[in-house]
């Protein structure tokens, strides 16, 4: 655990400072995006096994209802976000740049969209019966990598889970969704906490908030005793990246999760803020995972919001709707601008690790020329997890897979910290990304 | 004084001699006997070690040649000659390899397959160009025309054309498989010469989806299936795929029709040459664009 100088504030060790441009959208209330008239859902959408699709072409399915099933254990439900009937089942353009398998559905025009769903009372539950809850109602962590919450929620035999975390970092710059789902959705929070907590059984839970949302602080502390559970409100300080779970618990444990391990590894159980939300309207209305709150931000665009958008939106639908592009050329980011996706193509569809839609002008991007490096430091000062990123950089140039494997970069998580504060401009997470497809490569054979 | 030298003298010859014993006896109790025709062999190997026989340089497969465990004629850069001269210098049989050269699957070069953003980056390659989003064309399986497969080449047998195509020259590749590494895509492929029915694209899309996205993309039709002989040619995941086990089957007819160009009868190399000439043998460097020269740090 390691103060700042300035403030008493906890945070981890090195990490950057970005500009926040959350101002754009930190206090625009949560709107619902209007129904649009298609909407594709990758098949894909979670890390792990893609979804067995159980509907047929031509076949009518009602908002909520299950359109693919887990296919296997690290691997989660699909629900259809709309009335409607299955346009197709073909291979559609996902968000990460391939072509994959997805379902179209077109929306009843006269349909009123009224749910009709039964809650599911988690009190008589089984922990494998939970487990098996959350797992087919689609959740995912809401973070960004979308890794099945199931998953991370079935603790292995002879690991315990001593601190349940929730994540509000919510440190990637332009990106308020998580803030105003902490705000508005307060109860929910809570209460999704509380199911969560009834099954792992945590000594103590803890809610990380960083300084820049004292709203939320103050409301959470304040909801959690008016609803009388023990939630620890942890406000870190301003840093980036905060809000990577080895950095959140290295901040408020001060306990440093070993390479190639996980947080429960050393009995932490880390979950967004958003699923929890989803969690508690999934438990007490019944409601799947099939719609999530994203921030649609950038200067290029004409009205920054916060969107609640039903899952396989196309995110072109989704930028009209928040008064369109200024700009003939911005760059279009899926996620934050420090580790968000860059995109060729507007008529991919929000998923469900979609956190936020960015369109950037070229005031905010940094297009520098490359020079050498000039062994500055700065890039190790900047790594969060103490890695040598101007070393890795050389190996990836030089084609050294090897090497790069040795010096650990398969540890890395690719928070672009290195990249914005060299000096050079030398593209170092482009770099780490084509050593770990080669690694991947190199193994798969 | 001169005794005090002598000493000395005698001190050193002393050791040298005992020394001179121990190497003599070492080299009597463990040597290695070590086949004196290995080193003949690998001298008439060309040096290349390029992997293309799939050993781990041309020593090993020296090894494995007077082993008897390849035939000599696995050495696909040696020159017809070359192995013969080792087969009769081992007195083995040259064995009879058929000729296989590097194919690639994508006929999509920058005017017939669009992109749909710029790539503005620094990291000018194909690698770096795939990690973004999958590379900038609107097709996620064609050839992104950066040439790290040129690069790659140690025979300077291949050359980036200018619709940004890789054009392999066939007299000159070995088929070593280094551009089948270098490439993300996965677009090249080992092929004897002797199949000359290829569909060059890769795409999984169907009809005008497919040519919405480049205009020489196998659209899936089954003309190709229907003018081919019976079993030849079969569509699988919207491609026509050529079984190459009824090789001898094949006929160029079978292209004719084909309205996208995506299934050809190759006789010799694909696509056009460079217009510029290639660059003198041994110095392989990237197609010259200006601003690839400006950003030499990253090549």
């Amino acid at each position: 655990m390691s103060t700042s100088l300035i403030g008493s504030l906890q945070t981890f060790p090195h990490g950057v400072h970005p500009e926040e441009y959350k101002e754009l959208s930190c206090n625009r209330r949560i709107e619902r995006m209007p129904f649009v008239e298609l909407y594709t859902l990758p098949l894909s959408q979670h890390i792990g096994a893609p979804s067995k699709v159980v509907v047929k072409e031509g076949q009518k399915v009602r908002r909520g209802e299950m359109i693919a099933e887990p296919g296997g254990f690290v691997s989660v439900g699909l629900h259809s976000p709309v009335d409607g009937v299955v346009h197709a089942i073909d291979l559609f353009d996902h968000p990460n740049g391939q072509v994959l398998p997805a379902i179209q559905i077109r929306t009843d025009r006269f349909s009123t969209q009224q749910l009709q769903l039964k809650p599911v009372p988690p009190e008589e539950m089984t922990t494998a019966g939970f487990i098996k809850a959350v797992q087919w109602s689609g959740m995912v962590g809401m973070g960004g990598a979308a890794f099945p919450a199931h998953v991370k929620f079935s603790i292995p035999e002879g690991k315990t889970c001593k601190h349940l975390m929730l994540n509000g970092c919510e440190c990637e710059p332009f990106l308020t969704c998580d803030h105003r789902v902490m705000v508005e959705y307060a109860e929910e929070l809570i209460d999704g906490t509380r199911i969560l907590a009834r099954f792992v059984k945590p000594e103590k839970v803890y809610i990380a908030i960083e300084a820049n949302k004292p709203d939320a602080i103050t409301l959470i502390r304040e909801k959690a005793a008016e609803m009388d559970f023990a939630i620890e409100v942890v406000p870190l300080e301003v840093k980036y990246p905060q809000g990577a779970e080895k950095m959140m618990i290295s901040a408020i444990l001060g306990e440093e999760v070993p390479s190639g391990k996980l947080p429960l590894d050393v009995g932490v159980l880390v979950s967004n803020v958003g699923t929890a939300v989803a969690m508690s309207q999934y438990f007490r209305q019944g409601l799947p995972l099939i719609e999530r709150v994203i921030t649609v931000s950038g200067t290029a665009l004409k009205r920054p919001s916060n969107m609640l958008v039903p899952i396989g939106t196309p995110m072109r639908d989704v930028v009209d709707y928040c008064g369109g592009i200024t700009v003939p050329s911005p760059r279009i980011l899926l996620g934050g601008p420090m580790m968000g996706m860059v995109q060729k193509n507007l008529d991919v569809p929000v998923v469900k690790g979609t956190s936020g839609i960015l369109a950037l002008t070229d005031h905010e991007v940094r297009d520098l020329d490359t020079y050498s490096c000039i062994r500055c430091g700065r890039c190790l000062d900047a790594c969060p997890l103490f890695l040598n990123p101007a070393l890795l950089g050389m190996l990836s140039r030089k084609g050294l897979w090897e090497e790069m494997e040795e010096n650990h970069i398969m540890d890395c998580f690719e928070c672009a910290s290195c990249s914005f504060v060299c000096p050079s401009g030398i593209p170092l997470v482009q770099s780490f990304r084509v050593g770990k497809a080669m690694i991947r490569e190199r193994k798969a054979k | 004084m001169f005794s005090e030298f002598l000493i000395g003298v005698g001190i050193l010859v002393l050791l040298g001699l005992f020394f001179a014993v121990v190497i003599a006896v070492a080299y009597k109790k463990l040597r290695v006997y070590e086949d004196p025709r290995i080193d003949q062999v690998e001298e008439m190997l060309p040096h290349a070690n390029c992997g293309a026989c799939g050993q781990p340089g041309c020593r090993a497969f020296a090894e494995k040649v007077v082993g008897n465990e390849l035939s000599p004629s696995k050495c696909t850069v040696s020159s017809p000659e070359g192995v013969k001269r080792i087969a009769e210098y081992l007195g083995v049989d040259a064995g009879s390899e058929e000729k296989r050269i590097a194919r690639v699957l994508c006929a999509g070069g920058k005017s017939e397959a669009h992109n749909l953003a710029d790539y503005k980056g620094t990291m000018r390659t194909c690698r770096g160009e795939s990690v973004v989003n999958g590379g900038p064309k609107a097709c996620s399986w064609g050839c992104l025309g950066l040439g790290d497969c040129e690069v790659a080449c140690d025979f300077d047998a291949l050359h980036m054309n200018e619709d940004g195509l890789p054009v392999v020259i066939p007299d000159l590749c070995v088929a070593c498989g280094d551009c089948v590494e270098a490439c993300p895509k996965g677009l090249f492929e080992l092929m004897p010469v002797s199949q000359k029915l290829i569909v060059q694209c890769k795409s999984q899309l169907e009809g005008d989806l497919a040519l919405s996205k480049c205009s020489v993309a196998c659209t899936a039709c089954g003309r190709c299936v229907a003018d081919g002989a019976p079993g030849l040619i079969e569509i699988k995941n919207n491609l026509a795929v050529v079984n190459y086990e009824l090789n001898n089957l094949a006929i160029a007819d079978a292209t004719r029709r084909c309205p996208t160009d995506a299934i050809i009868w190759l006789e010799g190399a694909q696509f056009k040459p460079p217009q510029i000439s290639p660059l003198p043998l041994g110095k392989v460097e990237r197609y010259p664009i200006e601003e690839d020269l400006e950003n030499r740090y990253w090549q």
